[in-house]
């Protein structure tokens, strides 16, 4: 498709600790179109920000990209594979800042304490455009104003210390996007924000993104934010995108049985006031004892109802299941399993409304 | 910033008072003192020059009143530039430092220079390149500085400068420029000389710096703002140097305070070895003979030099961190 951006094929983020090999992303599959949001939702430890950082190749040792593809289409005819260059070398740094950009959790913890918002600002502009220092300052502070920062002009000389947290993450935003990149990574960036400025963050976010038509992936644990912003949706287990589709798609035809585990937990105003609310059997596995086979099949209701042996051993491929929707899981696999449609039913029946497929 | 500082300057004045009254106490505290035998040996030879002379001294400093009319002769004679006498060198105490304070402060600068050149690039090299075989090999080094004794390794490097390289050690001018006055060869000669004492100063606190920087290097490295920065675009080095590397240095900056009168008077025994003329073996000495003016005024000094090094330190933190500035 002409409007894809950035394709991530087999992505495989491996961390090298003493004890172990942890695979934190184990095989990802993604495409990023250009104007649209895509959000990345996950529980806490199944890959999500490593996926992210390996987009931009800032994973660090221990950490290490072993294998995949992320191609990334400059314009018509123009792609290259990230992965071919060097993480430290000069084409990957002109890419990261520049092309994409990213923004994180912390305000606070991600601003340099001992420096103005300003210079802070300006290093990332100056870094990949040749302007003077007086340039750079006039552009910052525009940028300052557009993310609806008041009195840049005396803000840019401020530290981070002496602003409100949603003012830096404010700041966080004008500095990420100050190269007007085509993709920029939230890794979760209203998490450590009370409830109103989040809102006024993810508006700020969708607003900047139709003016300066750009990408977003947008990391979360956060199924409000998602449906809010996201145009398409990758759901991650355990280092895997285990569905992928668009917004719709996944919240009123979830095909995966963890996807619909994610949705049936969260708490309904219009359920039964006493109603217990409905939690996924089990924890996340240790990541030094990841099951074989499909990764979520501990945990899988679907595969116990169904009685799937083949879960433990097999890990399933990504199936497609709509126009723009794939799922891993052996339930939606024509050769891998015959299932009775009685015990299709019965799996999806207490889940989701719209039924399986 | 500017009420901050002189504030601080005011507080100079009741530390440094109390400091020297301290000081003049104790100096005075043990029996005797060089005088009185200094007018027995006089009276023995019958030498009536220096008999008046002891008694031209017993006048100015009130010598023969209790010991806090002898503190406030000799403080207020502070305040015009008159540090008291020297009995054992016969010289005017503020002539006899002079000297030697001059060659210190150029020693102790020397030295300090060498310690951040040679840690700072060290630290960062061993926090960065953490568990590989250039961080094993940089705090190795660091362990042999920090074990070596300083006079051991003078004798060492004197030893080694004097067998290969043919070159007059001990102090810090080739006898030819001992009492000559200034000139670009008698420069050029220090300089040749002044190698040795500050490698042999230097290598104890640049092995205890880079330790520290290393340690507080790696706590930051790790931050999200690194991250931040690293996600920019920068280079590895570029974005080390400007981040983490700014606030790492922060125990750096506040310990100038303690470096500045450490290299002075810590390096006492260093300087004995290598007969050097910087005021170390003078306080010694000083303090052996019971030549109280001398001891005094140089116990004074170094007070001084400590408290502007916590100020220095302070300016400089503030200066730094706006985190402190704030508050």
């Amino acid at each position: 498709m002409n409007d894809l951006l950035l394709e991530v094929e087999n992505l495989q983020t491996h961390f090298f600790l003493d004890d172990g090999l942890v695979k934190a992303v184990d095989g990802v599959h993604l495409h990023i179109r250009r104007g649209r949001t895509l959000a990345v939702v996950g529980e806490s430890g199944c890959g999500k920000s490593i996926m992210a950082r390996s987009l931009l190749q800032i994973v660090t040792p221990p950490g290490k990209i072993v294998g995949g593809a992320i191609r990334y289409h400059r314009g018509p005819g123009d792609v290259v594979n990230l992965l071919d260059y060097d993480r430290k070398g000069p084409e990957m740094r002109a890419f990261r800042g520049r092309e994409a950009a990213m923004i994180f959790q912390e305000p606070m913890a991600s601003l340099s304490p001992v420096y103005t918002i300003g210079n802070q600002i300006v290093e990332s502009f100056r870094l990949h455009f040749k302007v003077s220092k007086a340039e750079a300052r006039t552009v910052a502070i525009e940028m300052l104003r557009k993310v609806g920062i008041p009195r840049p002009e005396a803000r840019f000389d401020a530290y981070p210390h002496q602003l409100s947290g949603g003012m830096r993450q404010r700041a966080m935003i004008a500095m990420a996007l100050i190269c007007q990149p085509n993709l920029l990574i939230a890794d979760e960036p209203t998490t450590a924000l009370d409830v109103t400025t989040q809102a006024q963050i993810l508006e700020l976010l969708q607003k900047l993104q139709a003016e300066l038509e750009m990408a977003v992936v947008m990391i979360t644990h956060d199924l409000g934010v998602v449906a809010e912003m996201a145009d398409d949706v990758a759901v991650m287990y355990l280092g895997q995108v285990v569905e992928q589709g668009s917004v719709d798609d996944i919240f009123y035809n979830p095909q995966h049985p963890y996807t619909r585990g994610l949705l049936a937990s969260i708490p309904r105003l219009e359920g039964a006031t006493r109603a217990r609310l409905a939690a996924i059997p089990g924890t996340v596995p240790h990541p030094y004892a990841r099951p074989g086979g499909c990764p979520f099949h501990t945990r899988c209701r679907e595969r116990i109802i169904n009685r799937l042996d083949m879960c433990k051993t097999e890990a399933p491929p990504l199936v497609q299941v709509g126009a723009e929707h794939h799922a891993r899981c052996w339930l939606h696999h024509n050769q891998g399993v015959e299932l009775s449609s009685e015990a299709v039913q019965l799996a999806s029946l207490p889940l989701t409304t719209t039924g399986g497929h | 910033m500017t009420s901050y500082i002189l504030r601080r300057l005011l507080y100079f004045i009741p530390t440094l008072l109390a400091i020297s009254l301290v000081t003049f106490f104790i100096i005075q505290l043990p029996p005797g003192d060089f005088l009185t035998s200094f007018e027995a040996r006089a009276l023995a030879s019958g030498d009536q020059a220096d008999l008046e002379r002891v008694e031209q001294l017993r006048e100015r400093y009130g010598l023969d009143q209790p010991w806090y009319v002898q503190y406030w002769k000799w403080f207020t004679g502070i305040l015009v530039g008159d540090f008291g006498y020297s009995f054992q060198w016969k010289q005017p105490v503020a002539d006899l430092l002079g000297q030697r304070m001059l060659l210190t402060f150029l020693l102790a600068l020397a030295t300090t220079v060498f310690v951040w050149a040679v840690a700072i690039p060290m630290g960062i090299y061993a926090a960065m390149r953490k568990n590989t075989v250039g961080d094993y090999a940089v705090s190795f080094t660091g362990f042999i500085g920090l074990a070596t004794p300083d006079f051991l390794l003078a004798l060492v490097l004197m030893w080694v400068a004097f067998f290969y390289f043919d070159m007059s050690v001990g102090g810090l001018f080739s006898p030819e420029f001992e009492g000559a006055p200034w000139s670009m060869a008698k420069v050029w000669d220090l300089l040749g000389h002044l190698w040795i004492p500050v490698v042999v100063i230097g290598t104890n606190g640049t092995a205890g710096l880079i330790r520290i920087l290393r340690a507080n290097l790696l706590d930051e490295l790790h931050k999200p703002y690194v991250e931040t920065a690293r996600a920019k675009g920068l280079t590895e080095w570029h974005l080390t140097a400007k981040h983490p590397v700014r606030v790492a240095l922060n125990p750096f900056i506040s310990g100038i305070g303690d470096t500045l009168p450490g290299l002075i008077s810590g390096a006492t025994i260093t300087s004995i070895v290598l007969s050097l003329p910087t005021a170390g073996p003078l306080l010694l000495q000083s303090l052996l003979s019971q030549d109280m003016y001398l001891a005094g005024s140089y116990i004074f000094l170094l007070s001084i030099l400590s408290v502007l090094g916590v100020l220095i330190s302070d300016i400089l933190l503030a200066w730094l961190d706006p985190r402190i500035r704030y508050q």
